[in-house]
């Protein structure tokens, strides 16, 4: 893509077209911006903040901020990591991150972006949510512990597998993921494993039944090196379609 | 009585070392011992007062505290709020101490039941009553991670932090340098 306009990120030239987020654009010159609701696949939705920049003294959204010219943005500084970290330190309290007993870890998109920002603790009083998981799918599990609501599962589902399984229901604290079906249950409604929606989530709480803990630790996608690096966990699912993100400079 | 020895010099020319197990399975004290033959130079530099290592059972004024497993009953507070009081550096080391952990899975469920579960309901129990002699520890409602009690002054996650993270934290810590660890050793399983 030829494009004659730039806007600095941490000193670096940074070219853009018209209409293209700071965080495509980003992502494009191979410069990472750390995100969880975004996936560069779909439209954003902006709703973790983790991807949060500093735009000539404002903190912004990076995955649904237009780039434009002029603009000085900071995504490596320490006061900009500190926020990160405070937003994924939220994240884990609110819910059930038990990662030794999760199948997800060491290739969890949350796990590397709390890696990437060096969050050694969760510094907050954690909730310990009272949450369950549904297990009434044949292929798929659920487990609402793990769920940071990130509308992913929800907008594949309705834009790309055209079946709107998932939906956010509640508000503030008590959002939580509800399925399209009469019971309520995630095997009563349509979904089904080769769907889009069961391979874009970036934490543990869509998960395939019958395997689990298949790669050795050391051999994980984010065991060795960083997201920064190694791209979104997406990039594993998604064979036909990898996202590359980052470069050597980590 | 003790305004003497209070007022003895704590440092020796070794910094003063203690840990204790709380709620946890001891794979963190495991994970330490795994530094192998490097422990010959770690008591070069530190030595260890109350450790299940030494069988050592009180806590004296040390310069660091390493606490393994989540606070899950009365006894696990009142020794973690000892470590405080004695410790100039308290280190929440694990999982469990950082964040719950394992134990913490029971904050899913009420404490009635999970007793139940296991003293009355559980699968071949004998006698079923759940056990109230005074001298067993009262369980507590939930299972906190140690700075939910306690001020933590530094925390090594990991399930158990590696014997390469131990050694890295202790070893900058102790010749006064900032920590600082290379990505493969900062994870939280
Ligand atoms: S989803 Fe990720 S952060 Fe949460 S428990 Fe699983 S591995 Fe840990
Ligand atoms: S289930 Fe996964 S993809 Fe869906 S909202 Fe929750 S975290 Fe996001
Ligand atoms: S990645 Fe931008 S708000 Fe989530």
């Amino acid at each position: 893509m030829s494009t004659d306009k730039t806007f600095r990120m941490d000193g670096k030239a940074i070219p853009f077209e018209a209409g293209e987020t700071v965080m495509d654009a980003a992502l494009r010159a191979g410069e990472y911006i750390p995100h969880l609701c975004h996936n560069p696949n779909f439209p954003p939705h902006g709703s973790c903040r983790v991807c949060v920049v500093d735009v000539n003294g404002k903190h912004m959204c990076s995955c649904t901020l237009e780039a434009a010219e002029h603009m000085e943005v900071d995504n490596s500084s320490d006061a900009i990591i500190d926020k990160r970290r405070t937003l994924l330190q939220m994240l884990f309290v609110e819910g059930n991150h038990t990662c030794p007993a999760c199948e997800k870890s060491g290739d969890c998109q949350l796990q590397a972006v709390a890696y990437h920002t060096r969050m050694l603790s969760p510094h907050f009083t954690h909730f310990f949510p009272k949450r369950s998981i549904d297990p009434s799918h044949p292929d798929m599990m659920f487990y609402y512990n793990r769920c940071i609501l990130c509308g992913l599962c929800v907008r594949v589902s309705r834009d790309v597998d055209k079946k709107s399984v998932f939906a956010i229901s509640g508000r503030g604290i008590d959002s939580r993921l509800v399925f399209n079906s009469p019971s309520g249950k995630l095997g009563d409604s349509d979904f089904s494993a080769t769907d889009e929606a069961a391979k874009v989530c970036p934490v543990g709480a869509i998960l395939p039944k019958h395997v689990g803990y298949e790669t050795p630790i050391g051999q994980r996608l984010y065991d060795n090196k960083p997201i920064s690096v190694v791209g979104d966990t997406i990039a594993k699912n998604h064979s036909e379609k990898p996202v590359v993100i980052g470069g050597p400079h980590e | 009585m003790s305004d003497l020895q209070q007022a003895a010099p704590l440092r020796k020319d070794k910094l003063i070392v203690s840990t204790a197990a709380l709620c946890g399975c001891f794979g963190c004290h495991m994970s330490l011992l795994d530094i192998d033959e490097r422990i010959l130079d770690l008591v070069e530099l530190v030595e260890f007062d109350r450790t299940p290592i030494t069988d050592i059972k009180t806590v004296g004024k040390c310069d660091i505290g390493l606490i393994e497993g989540s606070v899950g009953n009365a006894e696990n507070v009142e020794v973690l709020r000892e470590f405080r009081n004695h410790c100039d550096i308290l280190v929440a080391v694990g999982a469990c101490a950082v964040n719950g952990g394992i134990p913490a899975m029971r904050n899913q469920f009420e404490l009635k039941d999970c007793l139940e579960e296991v003293y009355i309901h559980g699968i071949g129990v004998d006698n079923p009553h759940i056990p109230n002699d005074v001298e067993i520890p009262l369980l507590l409602d939930k299972v906190h991670p140690l700075h939910e009690v306690v001020r933590i002054d530094y925390f090594l996650p990991g399930c158990p932090p590696s014997a390469d993270t131990f050694w890295t934290f202790l070893t900058n810590l102790i010749a006064g340098k900032e920590i600082s660890f290379p990505y493969s050793l900062i994870h939280y399983d």
